[in-house]
């Protein structure tokens, strides 16, 4: 306990799942997340778990809906475009209701893209990915410490929620070193798995069923309101929001994960040369922390949002803030990492022009 | 008086939607009779695939998960590592298993997944009105072969049963067929030895039946029978195809 041990992000996110109990691996290589995979190779067997090296993606998707099925935390990891793969399977563990986690270690895009980091599957994230009316929990850390406190909660809110969870980082935060501490969290009271297929003799004789099928019309509506209804109490209780330097700033820059590193850094320069310019980090992407823009809103004059891709996130922020003021867009694509000058060139133009 | 014929416990006692003259009911009675028979209904955790058996969920009253199409037997091995005392199996059709889901079944197979897998082979996509399957015999007409298979359009059947025997994962396939009562008797001892296996923990374990769809193959019950026999057993021909136990057959 307190120990601070220096590690490479994949690496990290593996050895936070196993802390969190998580002792069922199912991956498929792709970079930049292979050391996720390999890492959980080498430690599963040390704590008695199991990792399974898929021949797909799509399989490693279904293994984590069967384990998760039969009660178990179950996690799997790619980069997008393994995740693309994913989306059938992920669309069957949200409409079965079934907890697990999910690890994307972001690339550029489209296609095969580029091993590059990335923000460019944000809309995936976010907006469904997969078929039909569901969501995922979308955790966006942007240091390993967050990503393996998040990690950790990822798999409490899985369970609470009895939904799927995703990390969504990219190449930066996978790849880079820094130090982390595992603390032991406990973060909500867990209920049981009674659900759970594992047999008869573990849960009373009845049976259960792990299902996404329902024919009847009114049925499957019915079956959408009810998981409505749990986005709902997501949306109101999970939010999550880092704001840094918002109470006097007349522009906040708006990013996430690895660009809002930078992006703190831009507002450190932008601050020394005394203008008053804050950060809003949004760490749930899903449910978009729409509570703290409300706190923002009022008193800044604009928004700058800053991603990894053409601009996704921004449409997020267009809408929370909807008209009430400017809202402007800078983005790299294809793996180039935005410099902390580049995000201070663009805050000086529009507070410039805002003169 | 003496019972001498009932329900086995593992099958609910719900009416199946199964359409007249499909052998699907025969074989899931089969199987719950096997699940009694070994008295594991309290740890068998069955995988439905998407077909015909989809609502198979429904049908047997152990444990069930209904996976995605083709993906049964990745989702049987994510329940078989979380429950290795237990018995796990899937149950596909040829679309499901020869189709779609091949890769899955290939390197449950490979891997030796402690599963069994019951391969439900009609020759053709039953739930969605009856288009070519993988299996769909030379010259039969399909929905999406009006004219007839064409092989050097649409290839060859695949033999699911061999080429899963060349693998070194699998501890035993066999294929039997439900077209009569013999035959019956023998694909239930199939049957058996797969859960037998799995649960001695000899490794991965099918058992393919050839089964009828009288329904989209237009014909009648009557003759659907008469077609397994005449024309499928020809092409798919029946037996213990690998028993790691007798060493390969041929
Ligand atoms: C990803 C996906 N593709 C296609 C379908 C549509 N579909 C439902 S059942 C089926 C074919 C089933 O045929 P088979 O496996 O031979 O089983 P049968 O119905 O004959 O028992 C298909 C293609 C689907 N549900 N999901």
């Amino acid at each position: 306990m307190g120990e601070r041990i220096l590690m490479k992000g994949n690496e990290a996110i593996g050895e936070a799942a196993i802390k969190a109990g998580c002792r069922f691996f199912f991956g498929y290589p792709i970079t930049p997340q292979n050391e996720l995979p390999e890492y959980m190779s080498r430690r599963m067997p040390q704590v008695d778990g199991t990792f399974v090296q898929a021949e797909s993606e799509i399989a490693a998707i279904n293994m984590v809906y069967g384990a998760a099925g039969a009660g178990a935390r179950a996690m799997t990891s790619s980069s997008s475009p393994g995740i693309s793969l994913k989306q059938e399977g992920i669309s069957y563990i949200a409409g079965a209701e079934l907890p697990a986690v999910i690890v994307n270690i972001v690339r550029g895009g489209p296609g095969l893209g580029g091993i590059q980091p990335g923000q460019g599957d944000y809309f995936q994230s976010v907006k469904g990915g997969g078929h039909g009316d569901y969501r995922l929990i979308v955790l966006a850390p942007a240091n390993l410490q967050e990503a393996v406190d998040l990690v950790t909660e990822a798999f409490d809110l899985a369970d609470y929620y009895r939904n799927p969870v995703l990390i969504l980082g990219d190449g930066l935060l996978g790849q880079m070193m820094e130090p982390v501490e595992f603390k032991a969290t406990k973060l909500r009271e867990l209920p049981a798995k009674e659900w759970a297929t594992n047999g008869l003799r573990n849960h009373g004789g009845k049976t259960n069923i792990i299902n996404s099928l329902v024919l009847d019309p009114h049925g499957l509506e019915e079956h959408n309101i009810r998981l409505q209804e749990k986005y709902a109490r997501i949306v109101e209780a999970e939010q999550k929001a880092e704001i840094v330097d918002c109470d006097d700033a007349e522009l906040a820059i708006v990013a996430y994960g690895s660009t809002a590193r930078i992006a703190k850094t831009a507002v450190t320069q932008l601050r020394q040369e005394g203008l008053k310019v804050g950060l809003i980090r949004p760490i749930s992407l899903w449910p978009f922390p729409v509570k703290d823009f409300e706190k923002v809103i009022p008193t800044v004059k604009s928004f700058l949002t800053v991603e990894m891709s053409a601009g996704q996130m921004v449409e997020d922020v267009r809408l929370t803030v909807n008209g009430c003021k400017p809202v402007y867009f800078y983005g790299r694509m294809g793996g180039i990492v935005p410099a902390p000058e580049e995000i201070a060139a663009q805050v000086r133009e529009i507070l410039g022009g805002a003169k | 008086m003496v019972k001498v014929f009932e329900r086995p416990k593992a099958l609910a006692d719900v009416p199946t939607h199964y359409c007249p003259g499909c052998t699907h009911g025969i074989i899931h009675r089969l199987i719950a009779e096997v699940i009694d028979e070994l008295g594991i209904v309290d740890k068998t955790i069955g995988v439905a695939p998407v077909g015909c058996a989809v609502l198979a969920y429904n049908y047997f009253t152990c444990d069930m998960q209904q996976a995605a199409h083709g993906r049964a037997p990745a989702v049987a091995t994510g329940i078989k590592r979380v429950c290795p005392d237990s018995a796990v199996f899937t149950y596909q059709g040829d679309g499901d298993l020869a189709s779609i889901g091949c890769a899955e079944i290939v390197h449950a197979a490979a891997r030796s997944e402690q599963i069994t897998t019951i391969f439900v082979n009609n020759g053709i996509y039953g739930m969605t009105g009856g288009q070519m399957a993988p299996t769909t015999l030379p010259g039969d007409k399909t929905t999406t072969s009006p004219y007839g298979r064409d092989t050097s359009k649409q290839g060859f059947p695949i033999r699911i049963s061999e080429m899963l025997a060349t693998l070194d994962g699998p501890a035993y396939i066999a294929r039997v067929s439900v077209h009569n009562v013999a035959n019956i008797v023998r694909a239930r001892k199939a049957i058996k030895k797969a859960f037998e296996y799995q649960l001695a923990g000899k490794g991965f374990t099918l058992v393919e039946i050839l089964s009828t769809c009288p329904t989209n193959w237009g014909i009648t019950p009557i003759e659907a029978l008469n077609k397994v026999k005449s024309e499928m057993l020809p092409y798919f021909p029946l037996g213990e195809i690998k028993d790691i136990e007798a060493g390969e057959k041929k």
